[in-house]
């Protein structure tokens, strides 16, 4: 019998690597500031205390070394989670990601894995700039051997870590920091709301995964399928609220692996589709959704896909919300979809 | 045998009779809470660092990059071989340019308090360093900075409308609101463009001397970088490349003790010093008393005068302390120590130099309250004066479709479409 607490997202995931570090003792945290001080954004806090030095540590600022350095001990046996401090700093990390970590098992063949799961902070929405907004997540989806797991909820975030952090493949777990310490709905003029009295801020206090691949049904309807992931779930839950069309929202919650089914099903259902995330437009994971939708669903489909993104320009600093794909971006693309 | 592990791994042979091997993970000397200890820092003599010829093989002159260059002593005077003999205009403008830059900052934080803007980050303690290489170098030399050197515009007499302007994203910012406040770029004061991502200036500026070298020109390059940032690969690639090509560059770690929440154990302070990297490369490596604007200036005209003369890359370290928080996103208090600004044992830039030119004769403590009082108005005006122009997020910015604008040089057609939406979107909105 596990208690239930409300928590907000950084205290889910805070709990499940407290879960995961308590019933596998192979579980190790690493980052920039994640030891004494708990992490910039304080999802690390108090797990130092709780489980040592050797298991929980600070590193030095270098994030190819930390991927490196996850690789060799997942090599040794380990299970590392990294936290990259912020996607923004992942890049120089990248050859380690992509070269190491994502193609060990299958140039060994099966002799080392790299059993990593690589935590970050991602979107913006937080007046960042550039180097803390971005959405870096189709240049992983894009590469072999990696998986990429985004949650929109508190109950989600704990369920799909424990899930990465058990998963013997590396996996990017990024965490959409604007929902943090509650839900967005794309209304950046009006108080910032608490996950206080949202229903997956319910999160049990125990272990439980939520399996990889497995999409979520955030709204039921009719009318048209909306994908999305992270914080783009809320602000288009929202939207669709105060519009009034009975779409069907697919929260994919892992982009690699996909769930396809729940897509596929759910757009021969509605026979309509939008797509939307935050990052840029361009060779982003919206490029794939559609060929998928495309390939799967043509003879359901009356009306063009549609795709709503942030722009492809680097993520601004004053013009930030005039980049990002809120309410009224969102709106128009749905009112497009239905008129045919 | 044991299993520290306890899980299944796999672990070493038994019956090897081996002692267990040990992780080490640096701790700091003070935790929240606890005095501050700065007895294990040797501190030596103001004047027993010798200065050798600019000349000199970097295998000569090792030792300098364990020690500690220093001019003025605890009594304020100038003195040993680095001493460089300043005129008194110099002194005093030296003071007056460190002065401005700690009241700019606590304008500007503040500015952030109010709501002004996102963001902003403080040099306090550290203004000698960006200040004190400033003036050693030429005008047209070119830096090549990190966030925390907003001394070397002040010190280049950038004007403090335009770097306000920039911190608030309004119309007048001449970085049309992209980025982050304080990631400034100013070209005209040979001033490079600042990236949020660490340490990537540091090969950027050895290109920039090496490029200089191959042109014959006589422009030098200097950068600079945290210590926390030398873990990353940027800097070593930028060592490799300076040490190979004999770069004209001068490279500045500013060892402030703290990255973050991190101490500089973390980027390897416990085994040895920072400008101790530069003796595995074959680089010029000097240590220096980053709160001492005498030895600053003096390391940086060495180190200049040897780029100047073919003689190659020098490695400074500054040794000083981060007196305020990271950012106005961080709070000490949680990671260290509150006391160790305050016993921080080679004091305070600005107090420093001020007792020296009060010693001098040509100064007192009158003229300096009165020249604080003077530039906080000065800062004052300017802050007034650049808030005409807007402030972060209360409609005055430079026009939306700027936003589309220096992605490429010639506007690609997805851009411009996506440039109309936006322009479109934004009147369906009623903006
Ligand atoms: C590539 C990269 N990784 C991480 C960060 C986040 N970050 C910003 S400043 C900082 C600490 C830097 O410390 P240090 O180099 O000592 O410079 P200081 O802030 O003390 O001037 C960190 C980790 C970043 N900006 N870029
Ligand atoms: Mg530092």
């Amino acid at each position: 019998m596990t208690d239930i607490q409300h928590m907000n997202m950084i205290q889910a995931i805070n709990s499940a690597m407290d879960v995961m570090m308590e019933r596998d003792p192979t579980v190790v945290v690493m980052g920039e500031d994640v030891g004494f001080f708990g992490g910039v954004f304080r999802a690390t806090a108090g797990l130092q205390a709780k489980y040592g030095k050797n298991r929980v540590f600070d590193t030095p600022i270098t994030e190819c070394g930390i991927i490196g350095v996850a690789v060799g001990m997942g090599a040794y046996g380990l299970r590392p989670v990294p936290e990259i401090q912020f996607a923004d700093y992942i890049y120089p990390a990248l050859d380690q990601l992509v070269s190491e970590a994502a193609r060990l098992r299958y140039r060994s063949a099966g002799e080392f894995i790299a059993p990593m799961t690589v935590r970050s902070p991602f979107g913006g929405g937080i007046f960042g700039g550039q180097t803390h907004s971005q959405s870096p997540e189709g240049i992983f989806t894009h590469c072999s051997g990696i998986k990429t797991v985004i949650p929109s909820t508190p109950y989600d975030a704990k369920g799909l870590l424990i899930a990465a952090i058990e998963d013997n493949d590396p996996t990017i777990f990024f965490e959409p920091k604007r929902i943090y310490n509650g839900p967005f709905d794309g209304h950046y003029d009006t108080p910032a709301k608490s996950w206080a009295g949202h229903a997956d801020a319910q999160v049990p206090t125990g272990y439980y995964r939520i399996p990889l691949g497995k999409a979520r049904i955030a709204r039921e309807g009719q009318a048209l399928t909306i994908l999305c992931y992270g914080t783009m779930v809320h602000v288009v839950e929202n939207t669709v609220a105060a519009h009034g069309v009975d779409a069907e929202i697919v929260d994919l919650r892992s982009l690699v692996p996909l769930d396809i089914d729940t897509i596929e099903a759910s757009v021969r259902k509605t026979g309509r589709c939008l797509i939307v995330h935050e990052a840029t437009r361009t060779s982003g994971f919206g490029a794939e959704l559609l060929a998928q939708v495309q390939e799967r669903c043509f003879y359901h489909l009356e009306a063009p896909i549609e795709r709503v993104t942030g722009f492809d320009t680097p993520y601004p600093h004053s013009l930030e919300w005039a980049y990002f794909p809120g309410p009224v971006r969102i709106r128009e693309a749905i009112n497009k979809i239905m008129k045919d | 045998m044991s299993d520290p592990i306890g899980s299944g791994v796999t672990q070493g042979q038994a019956g090897r009779n081996l002692p267990p091997l040990r992780l080490h993970v640096p701790e700091p000397p003070a935790r929240p809470g606890e005095s501050a200890d700065f007895t294990h820092f040797d501190i030596p003599a103001a004047d027993a660092a010798p200065r050798p010829d600019e000349t000199t093989q970097p295998g000569d002159m090792r030792d300098l990059a364990y020690g500690l260059v220093r001019v003025l002593d605890e009594d304020g005077a100038a003195v040993g071989a680095w001493n460089p003999k300043l005129p008194p205009e110099t002194l005093l403008r030296m003071l007056r340019t460190m002065a401005l830059t700690r009241a700019f900052d606590a304008r500007m934080f503040r500015a952030q308090r109010q709501g002004k803007t996102s963001f902003y980050m403080k040099s306090t303690g550290e203004e000698a360093v960006s200040i004190g290489a400033a003036l050693a170098l030429a005008r047209d030399d070119m830096c090549f900075p990190s966030y925390r050197q907003q001394g070397i515009l002040l010190a280049r007499d950038w004007p403090l409308v335009d770097m306000m302007n920039q911190i608030y994203s309004n119309t007048g910012d001449r970085l049309k609101g992209r980025q982050l406040p304080i990631m400034y770029s100013a070209r005209e004061a040979g001033f490079f463009s600042i990236s949020g991502n660490l340490t990537t200036q540091y090969p950027q500026a050895v290109g920039w001397a090496m490029a200089s070298a191959a042109r014959g020109d006589t422009r030098i390059a200097a950068t600079w970088c945290g210590e926390g940032s030398t873990a990353e690969g940027d800097f070593h690639s930028a060592c490799t490349f300076a040490s190979v090509y004999r770069a004209p560059v001068i490279m500045n770690v500013v060892n402030n003790q703290w990255a973050i929440s991190s101490f500089s154990g973390f980027a390897g302070a416990e085994a040895t010093t920072f400008a101790a990297r530069a003796v595995g490369y074959g680089i010029a490596g000097l240590r220096v008393d980053g709160n001492d604007i005498l030895a600053v200036y003096a390391a940086t005209r060495w180190a200049a005068d040897r780029a100047r003369a073919n003689g190659g890359p020098t490695l400074i370290e500054h040794f000083t302390y981060r007196v305020e928080g990271h950012s106005t996103s961080d709070d000490p208090t949680a990671y260290r120590s509150a006391e160790e600004s305050s016993l921080w044992p080679l004091g305070d830039p600005i107090a420093r130099l001020k007792q020296h030119c009060i010693a001098l004769g040509i100064w007192d403590e009158d003229r300096h309250a009165a020249m604080d009082k003077e530039l906080a108005e000065l800062v004052r005006d300017a802050a007034r004066e650049a808030e005409k122009n807007g402030i972060l997020g209360h409609g005055l910015h430079h026009p939306m479709e700027s936003l589309f604008e220096d992605v490429f040089e010639e506007m690609p057609w997805h851009l411009k479409e996506q440039q109309q939406q936006m322009l479109d979107e934004w009147k369906a909105a009623g903006l």
